[in-house]
């Protein structure tokens, strides 16, 4: 049933009986076109985008679990398109405006609130480099503005104006960033996903890939083998986990990021703040709740918490920046394996194995890059050749020398 | 107002009166009063909205695990939205106020959400509100957004301190009841370092809330008589108001201690809340459990609760919510509220038990097999409503309800770590699972020994198996030891807005819907009804849900399983975890030696990482800050200047592979360096990136000192170190950091040689053929101070650095400043620094940014490949050597008037201005008075072919283009004639 | 997390630096003929494994050693904590 106001109105007053499951609860068919391995934000939007825009049918979605339990149902919901290098921008850009039409495009209201994102500026090159990023955003068409100190001081008057260890000075600010309702989007993509005849199979565990002659034909799971012309990899957190089934080493490390909630609060942000001299980003849920959050805590894992010094980092820098939080509880704790790539930026890109694709490599950015996620890998699945916003998220591109390193790190996953 | 509902005993000081107000109206209490002892005792019930439908509600629960009554506690700075009026102890003075509603408590304009709850149902929201896509923003979501939520803040910085600390113990037991009580006596008596913690004022437990006998007295007196022995044990540690939040990894857990919060403001010095990181060998988790409500139609008015919490009120603080009381239960405890209550003379209307074989009493009427089917009363219970065994309904007469479905053992905790609790059968109820946080152990309640003979001895016990105490059980004090049973009674058929999740208005129709519509795991029902997302993370709610699911599904509830429990126990302050770091202490700030003659030059400072450094140094009539910095790198390049440059990283290098060493970790050869020479090195990362650069200055053959840039300093340290220890641990090399112990000055210009002829002691020549460029060597200035000095130069000027042991670094600077007169010297600040490096064409941080190499900066046949040294293999990849590579260029703008902003990006003199036709940026740009224009620095598309091309510079965030000019980067004596002088 | 340093006893995590797998040890020889893929390999391609997990952490806050510190990734369990620089010796980096 389409979901609307209508409808709403209507099942309120015929006691509800007439809303249906929002996917359905398929067993494995024998043999898929493309079968997506898991079943979060990246999996089920390539799902949805291979149904809607590129026709392909005969698909299912495997998830060991249930969907949208990995990080897109953990992380601190912020879209958002102001990235600085070439490889990158387009791609995000492309997803912000999916994002714009998803409510539309999916029949789901996932609550995508543009009520932007500020990044704060705190010294000369620091302001420098924002100016870089803002012109390079504009360049590709996206949208940016730098904000002198006066403005932010109208805008966000609860920030610490008075003995900020490091003053604020100003400010770069991108007017369509915000949030998105992150569980929402999970189910949005499996019900348009599902309205198309995907087959959504949840718990059910690959446990292997069937490779021949340098092909794959299919995984092994714990519903039995299922087969397929085409594979494609969306579990970043365990990619590594994953791809070590066949063999693969990849430029990337599982590590745990924490992300926080405060008790609900009449609304007291606008929009998405981010500090720039400390470790901290926050914004306030519809429900009112302060989601925060800041550094990896560093090291390698996959326990899904993290540990105290880094609740204190953060908690720390969100005093520095706002001490008007002072007495807002944290409310919860959370923590997400992370797939850290070796330059911070995602990969979508076909594998060495034929049939057998990859998407992941996402770092903290998955959430914002769900749409374009889907939609390029979605191109890459169905035509074996790169979306044009997607070209640079090679494989080799280590190898070759070509890393799209936005904080200029390097090969060290927990800087990025 | 009287208290009409305090009845006798308790454990109140009825000697204090404390006065109060909630929303407005003044009340009075005594000590050892909560808020909500206090409100009942005063005839209130009505204390907060829920979340969603605005539904009166009131007290719940007499713990942390309340989901309703919520206020704002305190005013002004100190508000405090969403305080638990059942944790809030009473003081003189207390203020609050009900929230999430308007105009007032009693009347809210916004319940009329419950109106239409029948719309609001489970998810509505994913459903609606996507026409046209705009509207969100401007319409729908600003006015769901001013609805929910719940308290406010004061929006005004927090006026009160924070503190931290550390605390190590063998045995943290975590929950001061009979358990942990006898837990701690018996870990103390044996000599063990104990923590006991309880988040309580008052230590006991739930035997301050039982009428129960210890020992053939009352429970009272044990309780006193065991602190009394605990707090005479120097090895055991009491920390009451103490809750545990959170055990994390290798057995830290997190503690918060409320130090201030039961006065009015805190002490002269004292922190409110200490944030304790507790170090336990082991753990002894005496939580507790926590009662388990039955939903039924209406089960959320004001006066219904848990039974248990009922007993306590009564007995504990001698309050009730009402004169006439109703118990809806499934099991004996319920039974023995009512026994209480009517001992207290307070009126039993009925006690409905759903069990047909329900004991009987003679003080009060048991209606055995029957259930509550539902109440009235607007803002507050006034009828019940029973089915009765026989069919018949049955209207009870009531102020209070108090329900119990039995008790779930409270095993938060032993889940932080991703453990999953397991069914008990006997129990029907969840209990600690095998997976506990390494170094737990379980005891008492929380273990699902719920009598309380059972508790005690179970927390002797379970304080000797932890430790690995030998010998026999201590002598227990004689306890109720009835068996506890308990079935499982979640909700009464046929209900449908019967309340789960009272804060979030969760019911037992929305999980049906939920089910209904594929949401059907714990974690699915979680997000899509919100159920146990509020504050109180759904002590009392999440089971009743499961089961309710579990039933729907045809599942067992263990089979369902349980969402997880992620610390914090309760929720926490974040100035708690914010601790001292906050406003200027956030980060400490490092000072260079000089840095109080700077301030009393009037200098202007900057933040530099941690440092704080001189910017310039404003002349009086000097009304801009460009009129310093101009000034300075005139004076400076006419005569001398004088540079605080302290901050730069120092490396100390020694041993005879020092030379060797550093061959690997530059990127060019320092072997043939001689002795007394300094040479430019550039360090690159493995991946061939431009790590930092800086200068060695070889003072012996074993010996060099390094330096880094200021931002760079700890990184590059941290990598030399690696690259010795884990590289090349063969080397005979050693490392330190000296960047504190050397205060050092960049003495720059023409006259900087005369200057430092007139400090530097004779015996020392420093001329030209003495002491020739990149010169550098052990000296004494001033009469016998060791100090060193290095001929070396960032502005581009004839230039020395001199560095003295830090304590010597003021006074240094004020013999330079006193010396210098004759020369008109001046010092100069990171502005004009950064002015003429630009000049000069140095790189810096805005340079080396790391996404450039060796190549991209100029120096790409710096990379010596007669050698092997860290990064040089993989910068050979072909994307960092493309023929289209970024090279560094300078930048004039073609009209001296115009602009160059750094940041800007370069585009061709025509054609569009987009993207695709970017061709570099710029990285630094200046005021050079020299040049009598601004000047930049940036990275171009093979910038080394274009110099003299046109080109724009476009900046549309700053809302710039300018005509530019592609020049050398070297725009002050690119030969290097100064330098040499 | 607590780390219990061969020279120093149980030290606090956050005195520590992470860096990452203690392959990071294992640098290619540059004079090999494969030295391209070795180093590609060496820089960028990780095992990550869920479980055992042998890492390099540096005492920035202690005594600027840097360890390999043995340690569950699923749990986070140290088994075992190591001076690097006798690791690399073993590994034959002394030479």
């Amino acid at each position: 049933m389409r979901y609307s106001g209508f409808n709403v109105i209507k099942q309120a007053l015929t006691g509800h009986k007439g809303w249906k499951p929002a996917w359905r609860d398929p067993e494995p068919q024998a043999h898929y076109d493309i079968i997506i391995i898991g079943g979060g934000g990246h999996g089920l939007a390539t799902a949805h985008y291979l149904a809607k825009i590129y026709g392909q049918r005969k698909v299912a979605v495997i998830e060991k679990g249930w969907i949208g339990g990995g990080n897109v149902g953990r992380n601190t919901t912020i879209v958002r398109s102001n990235y600085l290098l070439d490889g990158n921008v387009p791609f995000y850009e492309f997803s912000l405006k999916l994002w714009e039409g998803l409510e539309q495009d999916l029949n789901y209201n996932a609550m995508v609130s543009q009520r932007g994102i500020m990044n704060l500026i705190h010294t000369d090159a620091q302001r420098d480099a924002f100016i870089r990023r803002g012109n390079a955003m504009m360049l590709h068409g996206a949208d940016a503005e730098l904000l002198s100190e006066q403005q932010i001081r109208a805008e966000y008057p609860f920030l610490n104006f008075n003995d900020a260890r490091f003053p604020i000075k100003g400010g770069l600010a991108q007017r369509r960033g915000g949030t998105v309702r992150h569980d929402a989007v999970a189910w949005g993509y499996a019900r348009s996903a599902d309205s198309f005849g995907v087959d959504i199979i949840q718990n059910c565990e690959v446990t292997g890939f069937r490779i021949e002659n340098g092909k794959c034909l299919g995984v092994e799971t714990s519903k039995g083998f299922i087969g397929a012309g085409r594979v494609g990899c969306a579990v970043a957190g365990n990619s590594g986990r994953l791809m070590s089934m066949v063999g693969m080493r990849l430029p990337i490390e599982s590590q745990v990021l924490q992300a926080f909630v405060s008790e609900g609060l009449k609304p007291v942000l606008p929009g998405v703040i981010t500090f720039g001299a400390g470790h901290f980003y926050v914004s306030q849920s519809d429900k009112g709740g302060l989601v925060f959050g800041g550094d990896l805590d560093g090291y390698n894992s996959y326990a899904q918490r993290g540990n105290l010094p880094v609740v204190e980092d953060v908690c720390e820098g969100g005093m520095a920046v706002m001490p008007m939080i002072g007495r807002a509880r944290l409310l919860r704790m959370w923590g997400g394996i992370m797939d850290m790539s070796m330059d911070g930026s995602p990969i979508i890109d076909r594998t060495p194995i034929e049939g057998l694709y990859f998407n992941g490599g996402w770092c903290y950015g998955g959430f914002k890059a769900t749409p374009a996620s889907g939609y390029v890998f979605a191109h890459l699945l169905a035509k074996d050749a790169p979306h044009p916003t997607a070209t640079a998220f090679r494989l080799d591109r280590f190898q070759k020398g070509r890393m799209i390193d936005e904080k200029g790190v390097g090969n060290q996953p927990n800087l990025h | 107002m009287t208290q009409i509902n305090r009845l006798g005993g308790g454990q109140i000081d009825r000697a204090t009166t404390l006065r109060f107000s909630f929303d407005g109206k003044d009340y009075t209490g005594h000590p050892g009063d909560t808020l909500a002892s206090a409100l009942l005792a005063n005839g209130v019930r009505l204390m907060g909205r829920s979340f969603k439908y605005h539904r009166p509600r009131g007290v719940l629960s007499a713990g942390s695990e309340e989901p309703n009554a919520l206020v704002e506690l305190r005013g002004g700075a100190r508000q405090e939205p969403n305080t638990r009026a059942t944790t809030i102890e009473l003081f003189n003075g207390l203020f609050a106020k009900s929230q999430n509603r308007w105009p007032s408590l009693a009347f809210d304009a916004l319940a009329i959400n419950d109106r239409f709850s029948n719309f609001l149902t489970a998810g509505f929201y994913y459903k609606t509100f996507m026409w046209p896509a705009a509207f969100w923003e401007k319409l729908y979501e600003p006015i769901i957004r001013k609805a929910a939520g719940l308290g406010s803040l004061s929006m005004k910085q927090d006026p009160d301190a924070y503190d931290k600390g550390f605390r190590h113990c063998d045995l943290l037991i975590i929950g001061a009841g009979p358990s942990g009580l006898m837990a701690a006596l018996t870990a103390g008596r044996a000599g063990a370092q104990v923590i006991l913690a309880d988040e309580d004022f008052a230590m006991g437990g739930r035997l301050l809330s039982e009428t129960a006998p210890v020992d053939d007295a009352p429970a009272l007196d044990w309780v006193s008589a065991a602190l009394a022995e605990l707090s005479s044990l120097p090895n055991v540690r009491l920390m009451a108001r103490t809750t545990v939040i959170g055990a994390f990894d290798h057995g830290i857990y997190g503690a918060v201690e409320r130090i201030s919060d039961h006065m009015h403001t805190p002490d002269e010095g004292k922190p409110r809340q200490i944030l304790w990181r507790i170090y336990a060998q082991k753990t002894l988790l005496c939580a507790g459990a926590i009662e388990r409500p039955i939903a039924f139609e209406n089960n959320d008015r004001p006066g219904i609760m848990l039974a248990g919490a009922l007993r306590s009120y009564a007995n504990r603080w001698a309050a009730t919510p009402a004169q006439r009381i109703a118990i809806f239960t499934n099991n004996d405890d319920g039974h023995r509220t009512a026994v209480d209550l009517h001992a207290k003379g307070v009126k039993i209307a009925a006690v409905v038990d759903v069990r047909p074989d329900a004991p009987s009493s003679y003080d009060f009427e048991v209606l055995k097999g029957a259930q509550i089917v539902n109440t009235r009363g607007r803002l507050g219970l006034t009828f019940a409503e029973v089915k009765q065994a026989d069919g018949s309904t049955r209207i009870l007469e009531c102020g209070a309800l108090g329900v119990s479905g039995g008790w779930n053992p409270n095993v938060h905790l032993t889940c932080h770590q991703r453990g999953r609790p397991v069914w008990n059968d006997d129990l029907a109820a969840f209990v600690p699972g095998r997976d506990l946080p390494p170094g737990m152990a379980v005891a008492g309640a929380a273990l699902g020994e719920f009598s309380t003979h059972g508790a005690l001895k179970s927390g002797a016990a379970g304080a000797k198996t932890v430790l690995g105490l030998k010998g026999r059980l201590p002598k227990l004090p004689k306890a109720c030891d009835a068996p506890v049973s308990q079935t499982a009674f979640w909700y009464v058929e046929g209900c449908a807005r019967a309340w789960l999740d009272q804060q979030n208005d969760v019911t037992v129709k929305d999980v049906k819907l939920s089910h209904q519509e594929g949401f059907r795991s714990v974690e699915h029902l979680k997000r899509y009804t919100t159920l146990g997302m509020a504050t109180d993370q759904g002590k009392t709610s999440n089971f009743g849900g499961l089961a309710i699911m579990a039933e729907l599904a045809g599942k067992s509830i263990p089979e369902v399983g349980t969402t997880i429990f992620r610390p914090p126990y309760t929720p926490v302050a974040i100035g708690a975890f914010g601790g001292r770091m906050r406003g200027m202490e956030f980060h400490p700030t490092r000072l260079t030696p000089s840095h109080y003659w700077a301030k009393e030059r009037g200098a202007v400072f900057v933040e530099v990482g941690n440092w704080l450094r001189a910017q310039w140094f404003p002349l009086p009539g000097e009304t801009h800050w460009r009129q310093s910095v101009d000034r300075e790198v005139r004076q400076t390049r006419a005569s001398v200047g004088v540079c605080d440059c302290t901050t730069l990283g120092k490396i100390d290098v020694q041993g005879t592979d020092a030379a060797t060493f550093l061959n690997k970790v530059y990127c060019n050869g320092f072997a043939k360096l001689a002795v007394g020479k300094t040479r430019y090195g550039l360090m690159l990362r493995e991946d061939g990136m431009a790590m930092d650069d800086g200068t060695a200055a070889r003072l012996a053959e074993d010996h060099f000192v390094v330096t880094t840039t200021t931002a760079n300093a700890a990184k590059v340290y941290q990598h030399m170190e690696f690259v010795r220890q884990c590289l090349f641990p063969g080397l005979d090399v050693q490392l330190i950091s000296t960047t504190e112990a050397w205060a050092q000055y960049a003495v720059a210009g023409p006259n900087s040689r005369r200057l430092l002829q007139k400090v530097v002691d004779p015996a020392f020549d420093i001329s030209n053929e003495g002491f020739p460029f990149m010169a550098c060597g052990n000296i004494t200035v001033c009469g016998g101070l060791r100090a060193r000095l290095f001929r070396i130069s960032f502005s581009g000027e004839l230039a020395f650095e001199i560095a003295v042991p830090a304590r010597y670094g003021d006074a240094l600077m004020r013999r330079l400043m006193a010396a210098g007169e004759e020369f008109d010297v001046t010092p100069y600040g990171t502005e004009a620094l950064g002015v003429m490096r630009i000049e000069k064409g140095h790189a810096a941080g805005n340079e080396l940014n790391g996404t450039t190499t060796a190549l991209n900066l100029g120096m790409g046949r710096m990379v010596s490949k007669a050698k092997d040294s860290i990064g040089s293999v993989l910068s050979e990849r072909e994307g960092l050597n493309e023929e289209d590579a970024l090279l560094q260029v300078g930048i004039k703008p073609l009209n001296p008037n115009d602009k160059i902003t750094a940041g800007g990006h370069l585009m061709a003199a025509t054609g569009p201005i987009d993207a695709a036709h970017d061709q570099g940026y710029v990285t630094s740009a200046a005021f050079s008075p020299t040049m009598g224009s601004m000047i930049g620095l940036g990275f171009l598309k093979r910038g080394a072919d274009r110099q003299g091309e046109k080109m724009r510079l476009v900046s549309p965030v700053t809302d710039l283009t300018v005509d530019v000019e592609i020049v050398s980067a070297h725009f002050v004596d690119p030969d290097g004639e100064r330098l040499r002088a | 997390m607590i780390i219990n340093h061969p020279l120093l006893g149980p030290r606090d995590s956050a005195e520590f630096i992470y860096l990452g797998d203690a392959s990071l040890i294992d640098r290619p020889d540059p004079e090999a003929e494969n030295r391209d893929q070795a180093f590609y390999e060496y820089a960028y391609l990780r095992d990550n494994p869920a479980g055992e997990h042998r890492e390099l952490w540096f005492h920035e806050g202690g005594d600027r050693s840097w360890l390999v510190v043995t340690r569950n990734t699923v749990t986070h369990e140290i088994t075992e904590v190591e001076m690097a620089r006798d690791v690399a010796r073993t590994r034959g980096r002394s030479t």
